[in-house]
């Protein structure tokens, strides 16, 4: 299952190698991996039919218990067949939207990342790496959202969709810390086993907010909802599986998930509730007021999770099973809408839903899949929309209370949702085609047919829905914790007040279409409201804290050395003396210090007006000159001090570094003194304090007992095991061999700069610019 | 600074800074020295030597650039590091020695090779730096 | 001794970041390498200083038998300096160079980052 999940990062990594192959002829090539993946999970449907779960470990941080621990049961499966059999769809649905794209490859390689990690998410057992692959979701779609980067409005929305939901997945890392802590596993197998411990925690309503921040910054709820439409930026193939089929449901399938651990507790399902009722009502009024086809869609997919939120907030058996259904039945027919709108698009270069009419006469499959898909949208009789939507009211007339307000909540819903689904669905295509779209080129085989097969698929469903019940939707209920006994999915149940309903539903959408018509004046009207809509305050919000961080970094990241270094250093002095100042003893053992010699002395002295020479001169060479008699004072105290080795290596670089500087000090600028007065004595005064601070350090280790441990190893060990009697080499070249192996890299990486920066030609633009 | 004095001196100079260089290196093991010590002083030579005669005669007489020996020395280092694992199945940098020390040298061993790498890496880095330098100065 | 070596220290790291501090190019690689000539002697001096002892084995001992200087500093220290040798020689290259295409030798005026170029 490992194997699955990365076949399509890897797969992704080729392309950098092989793009060029798939932005040929081959470019239907991609589709194979979906179509493979999906063939691969579907041989699993047997065995999960039959009430299975399988279970892949892989240990990944085992000392956290974080483990790449994968189950496939039958929320998963589901939602591994949606991923793979809409992405097969959609990749070669791409091959042909996208087909003369300069960037082709490009496009497969985020897509196909983008797959692995939505499979490895709906896969992931461990809340931790399914953490890592929400994160993944959310960076890939990024990508894709941006795809046209040349667009501003395009690479905006991204920003903002890769905000939300990153965002979103720092919630969920922390959420999913919180659950760990409390229950003390990272699986959510194990947490099953025991939701009472998470429950009963009086950290339980914490984990549980952090877990709603990921679902609905993903998901998309009210009042994160506004990424969403912005994401419609993205190539239509995009909006289909990302913003339709599967990223925005991975919201949904962690509450769905969570509910046997997390539900059943009044937080859980009020709030949930509430959240998805007011994201249903608001998205599903909001697409009247919408004449982009995408836009439209993208409210009333919003308004569909809303209702996922919703019935998953219920939480009963038959709301339950009325999400799982849905689920479904949305993917089917909202992925088919979203790509008929890519057709249109195509053929006509525009996706504005108040001029185009008459379409079936130029693209006849595309028409037949619209419609298919309105019916199953809609819920009339023989789509799987009509269990759907049956499942749903039967959800609500079943809860304990406030029946009819929830009921009306979901009839006006559905409504309005089936309202935008004949305005997407049938509306282009009906009345008398005008002029400019009569010489609209017959869609490509692989335009038009993904829709057509998907809606179908829905009829298909819907008439018998028997090929589904035992496949699919009972193992998700049953990976649930839930009883399967009950579940019949039916086509007809009889003369019920679901059906009229149902009815109602049908008839007043019909009716709202024939009586109200998408016009321009109508979204003039709701982007005169956007003033007050979450995505402005969020935008005024990003202003202010963008403005405060240039104010900040200007302060401190001004350009200036200088003035890094002294702010580090005042920090480094206030902090160390301070400490000093309370724990210090200023004890100095004179006694214990050797004597002073006259010859250490006059070395010192030497060395000491030798710096104060190097500081104060004004002439180059004569700094030069002070620095070489300053390093070779230093390596007169190595020879007093039983330091040869030390003595003949300073010697040498002494030596070396003059050499150095006579070769390029006329090729250097002049010695300037550019400092004012005040400034000098100012850092004079910064730089006398750090000196000072460095002696005292010094002198209070000094103080301190040595520990001798470790030399006198070396010292013991040095000729007996390492037959070598100058113990400083033998610790380079033996004892401590494999970092001296890496002090010798550095220098010659350094001299490698030295080479490149000297033989590297300026370019003309760079010389000499200002 | 081409006097002559100091031309005909370097032409002397040289071998025998070289051999003291090796003479550092090698005792490295017993007495101050080693091969950063060795390696320095071997550079130092060369560039006296480009100082009386001129770069170009000093990079005649080197006949490749001096940057070869960092690959070089780097690759001696690590593979004496790496004889212990694939000839003995022992760690990383282990050291081995031969029973019997040589005359002059003493006791051979894996370290002595390293050392020799050290010794190279060093004469190659400061020689690249001091040419590039002062061919582009 | 030990207490003059202690100032001696202090001496070369305020000199040191008195010439980083300037905003003269060359000040500022003088300043590095004084720095790191004060951090040796700071590393020499924590170790404790020994004299006429050096860390070497008498020819006919297989062990010290009497007092030797610490061979850990002088190691570490060892390969700090010709390190260092490398960080001077590139730095000063960068500077050369830095001189070369900005033609200033201000530090403040080399604040400004590409974008604003």
């Amino acid at each position: 299952m490992l194997t699955a999940i990365l076949t399509g990062f890897s797969f992704s990594v080729l392309l950098i190698f092989l793009g060029r192959f798939v932005k040929g002829k081959f470019s239907l090539l991609p589709s194979l991996l979906p179509l493979g993946l999906f063939i691969y999970f579907a041989q699993f449907i047997g065995e999960i039919s039959q009430g299975k779960t399988i279970v892949r470990n892989y240990e990944w941080i085992p000392s956290f218990g974080v483990n790449l621990s994968f189950t496939l049961d039958g929320l998963s499966l589901l939602f591994s067949l949606m991923i793979t059999g809409i992405g097969f769809l959609v990749f070669a649905y791409t091959s042909a939207y996208l087909k003369t794209h300069k960037f082709l490859d490009r496009f497969y390689g985020y897509l196909s990342a983008f797959m692995a990690a939505m499979l490895g998410l709906v896969l992931s057992d461990n809340v931790i790496s399914l953490f890592v692959f929400w994160e993944l979701t959310s960076i890939s779609s990024f990508f894709l959202i941006g795809f046209n980067n040349t667009n501003e409005a395009s690479r905006k929305s991204a920003l903002t969709a890769l905000g939300i939901t990153g965002i979103g997945g720092l919630l969920l890392l922390a959420g999913a810390i919180v659950l760990g802590s409390i229950s003390g596993t990272y699986s959510i197998a194990e947490m099953m086993q025991d939701p009472s411990v998470i429950t009963g925690s009086e950290y339980y309503i914490l984990a549980v907010a952090l877990i709603f921040g990921a679902a609905f910054t993903k998901s998309a709820q009210f009042p994160f909802h506004f990424w969403l439409p912005g994401a419609m930026k993205a190539p239509t193939p995009v909006s289909t599986y990302l913003h339709s089929a599967t990223m925005v449901k991975a919201g949904i399938y962690l509450l769905l998930r969570l509910t046997p651990v997390l539900g059943g507790e009044a937080f859980w399902n009020t709030s949930l509730i509430i959240v998805g009722g007011i994201t249903m009502l608001y998205s599903a009024v909001h697409t009247i007021f919408r004449t982009d086809l995408k836009g439209i869609l993208a409210y009333s997919t919003i308004s569909a999770l809303g209702i996922l939120v919703f019935l998953i907030g219920l939480g009963t058996e038959a709301s339950l099973l009325a999400a799982a259904v849905f689920i479904l039945v949305h993917a089917l027919y909202k992925a088919t809408l979203f790509l008929i709108t890519g057709a249109i698009d195509l053929g006509t270069k525009t996706r504005d839903v108040t001029q185009l009419r008459g379409l079936r006469r130029v693209m006849l499959p595309v028409a037949i899949a619209g419609v298919l898909a309105a019916l199953s949208n809609a819920g009339i009789p023989s789509s799987i929309g009509f269990i759907g939507k049956d499942l749903i009211y039967e959800g609500t007339l079943h809860f304990e209370n406030s029946v009819v307000l929830l009921t009306a909540l979901a009839l006006i819903t559905n409504v309005f949702i089936s309202y935008a689904g004949y305005v997407a669905g049938i509306k282009p295509f009906f009345g008398k085609l005008p002029e400019e779209f009569k010489e609209t080129k017959y869609p490509d085989f692989f335009i038009w047919f993904p829709p057509v097969l998907l809606a179908s698929l829905g009829i298909l469903f819907g008439l018998f829905p028997g090929l589904i019940e035992g496949a699919l939707i009972k193992p998700i209920v049953s990976s649930l914790n839930l009883p399967t006994e009950e579940i019949h999915l039916k086509f007809w149940h009889g003369f019920t007040p679901i059906l009229a309903l149902s009815a109602l539903t049908i008839g007043s959408g019909v009716a709202m279409y024939f009586l109200l018509k998408p016009s321009k004046k109508l979204e003039n009207f709701i982007n005169s409201l956007e003033v007050i809509s979450p995505k402005n305050i969020l935008e005024q919000f990003n202003n202010v804290f963008e403005r405060f961080s240039s104010l900040w970094t200007n302060t401190f990241q001004n350009g200036y050395l200088r003035n890094y270094v002294s702010t580090i250093i005042v920090f480094l002095v206030a902090l160390v003396s301070w400490v000093l100042l309370q724990n210090t003893t200023y004890k100095i053992d004179y006694a214990s210090f050797s004597k002073l010699t006259i010859y250490e002395g006059i070395v010192v002295g030497i060395m000491f007006f030798a710096i104060i020479f190097t500081v104060f001169t004004k002439s180059r060479l004569a700094a030069v000159a002070a620095m070489g008699v300053m390093g070779y004072s230093i390596c007169l105290l190595f020879v007093f001090y039983s330091a040869p080795d030390l003595a003949m290596t300073q010697f040498a670089i002494d030596t070396l570094t003059v050499i150095l500087f006579v070769l390029v000090l006329y090729r250097l600028p002049k010695y300037l003194s550019l400092s004012d007065y005040k400034n000098r004595i100012r850092d004079g005064i910064l730089s006398i304090a750090f000196g000072g601070l460095i002696s005292i350090l010094a002198l209070e280790v000094l103080a301190q007992p040595v520990n001798e441990e470790i030399s006198e190893f070396y010292a013991k060990n040095s000729y007996i095991e390492a037959h070598g009697k100058n113990v400083v080499n033998v610790i380079l070249v033996d004892f401590r061999g494999a970092d001296t192996m890496v002090e010798i890299s550095v220098l010659a990486i350094a001299a490698i700069g030295v080479f490149g920066l000297l033989k590297l030609r300026l370019k003309s633009t760079e010389r000499g610019q200002r | 600074m081409k006097t002559i004095i100091l031309r005909t001196a370097s032409n002397y100079l040289l071998p025998i800074l070289l051999l003291f260089s090796i003479f550092i290196l090698l005792r490295g093991h017993y007495l101050p020295g080693g091969g950063f010590v060795g390696g320095l002083i071997a550079s130092i030579a060369f560039v006296l030597h480009a100082f009386a005669n001129g770069l170009k005669d000093t990079k005649k007489l080197l006949k490749f650039h001096p940057g070869y020996l960092m690959p070089a020395g780097l690759a001696l280092s690590f593979l004496s590091g790496l004889l212990p694992v694939v000839g003995f199945d022992e760690p990383f940098m282990t050291g081995l020695w031969l029973h019997h020390p040589l005359p002059v040298i003493g006791s051979i061993g894996t370290a002595l090779f390293f050392d020799i790498g050290v010794y190279l890496v060093v004469q190659g880095v400061t020689l690249t730096i001091i040419f590039t330098i002062s061919e582009s100065a | 001794m030990e207490l003059l070596l202690a100032i001696m220290t202090g001496v070369l790291y305020a000199a040191g970041l008195y010439m980083i501090l300037r905003r003269s190019l060359v000040k500022l690689i003088i300043g590095l390498i004084i720095i790191s000539n004060g951090a040796n002697l700071l590393i020499f001096l924590l170790g404790r200083i020994t004299k006429g002892h050096p860390p070497i084995i008498p020819e006919d001992a297989k062990m010290f038998s009497e007092i030797y200087a610490d061979p850990v500093p002088q190691a570490l220290i060892l390969t700090a300096i010709v390190i260092s040798f490398g960080l001077q020689s590139f730095a000063i290259i960068l500077v050369k160079r830095a001189y070369k295409v900005v033609n200033t030798d201000d530090i403040d005026k080399m604040n400004a980052t590409d974008e604003e170029v």
